[in-house]
């Protein structure tokens, strides 16, 4: 190799190195960007709806002062499901600016229930992975739960559980046409139905 | 025409003068005591919702039961009722809770449905969770045992 030769290699691999960097770095920054409260409230879908009920929960406010914003519970935080998500997003874009099927509060009112299926049935899959951020069945004291919680708990461990399963409509209002006692925690088991 | 009239200026000018008796009178001390109306207001201690493992007795016969528990997160919405996750007739044997009453179950007809009739849909009308607070006054009341 002639020092030219070495020259431009080094030249290459620096602008390569550098673009690098920027590139990448700028994806990351404008993913970021997007996984943000404030993003998700830009559009007045989620503004105007699923927003005003979070507000009303402990999810929002709370006697520590922490609070889940939007994509701590539906954005996955792993790099690789978190990709995988935001593809998935540009279906919503497709909903936001052409089919405008869910630009009111009434037309979000008629597609809640489609609307909660899909996470609820996300949640189900991942075994509420997002949820799992925060809340650890290690790292919980059933001496500080309720005794109703967490003998509940105990059986969800047992059994194998996940947090959906019981815990729907926690931070955004119940569809039309489920009806939460109908629902027995646990899914397909039927142990509830004996009573006459 | 002339009476009503009348009457209302005699009644306000009552109402005045039993005002300006009443600001004179430093002795009447109202419920809320001889805390100047002017100064910050008292800090009023907050009361929470209660939790009592095993309810409340009933004070007297057919008293819709208390509520033990915390209900701050249970919505009731004409679209569905969170109460029954637990109270429903599905669901209240696996999780240890009181079945909605058989009453709930029949319309002001009687007839008997099989669902939560609508008359019934809002569970807090006449069951209420408790705060743990004094009584403001001495109080004496002995429920039905």
């Amino acid at each position: 190799m002639t020092s030219t030769q070495k020259k431009s290699t080094f030249t290459i691999l620096l602008v390569g190195i550098v673009l690098g960097i920027l590139l990448w770095g700028g994806f990351n920054w404008t993913l970021e960007l997007t996984n943000t409260e404030q993003f998700c409230i830009s559009c007045h879908e989620m503004r105007d709806t699923p927003y005003q009920e979070l507000q009303e929960t402990i999810h929002f406010t709370n006697r520590t002062g922490v609070r889940a914003t939007c994509p701590d519970c539906h954005v996955p935080r792993e790099w690789i499901y978190k990709i995988i998500r935001k593809i998935k997003a540009t279906n919503e874009l497709y909903h936001h600016f052409i089919a405008k099927d869910v630009d009111t509060p009434e037309k979000f009112e008629a597609h809640r229930l489609e609307l909660a299926k899909h996470v609820w049935k996300t949640m189900k899959e991942t075994d509420s992975r997002e949820c799992r951020n925060c809340h650890d069945f290690n790292s919980m004291d059933f001496d500080r739960q309720e005794t109703r919680a967490a003998d509940r708990h105990d059986e969800a461990i047992d059994k194998g559980y996940t947090c959906i399963d019981c815990h729907k409509g926690i931070s955004h209002h119940l569809p039309e046409g489920y009806d939460p006692g109908a629902d027995a925690p646990g899914g397909d088991d039927d142990e509830g139905d004996d009573a006459e | 025409m002339k009476k009503p009239f009348t009457a209302a200026i005699v009644a306000t000018s009552l109402l005045f003068a039993m005002g300006t008796m009443a600001t004179a009178a430093e002795k009447l001390a109202s419920l809320r005591g001889t805390h100047d109306i002017e100064g910050s207001s008292l800090k009023v201690s907050k009361k929470k919702l209660i939790s009592q493992e095993g309810g409340f007795e009933r004070s007297y016969k057919k008293q819709p039961p208390l509520i033990p528990h915390k209900i701050e997160k249970y919505r009731i919405t004409l679209k569905n009722n969170g109460c029954l996750k637990c109270h429903s007739k599905k669901n209240h044997k696996k999780e240890k809770a009181p079945m909605v009453g058989e009453s709930h179950f029949l319309t002001r007809d009687g007839k008997k449905l099989d669902h939560v009739s609508t008359r019934r849909w809002f569970c807090n009308q006449c069951h209420a969770p408790q705060l743990n607070a004094k009584p403001l006054v001495e109080n004496e009341f002995v429920g039905l045992k």
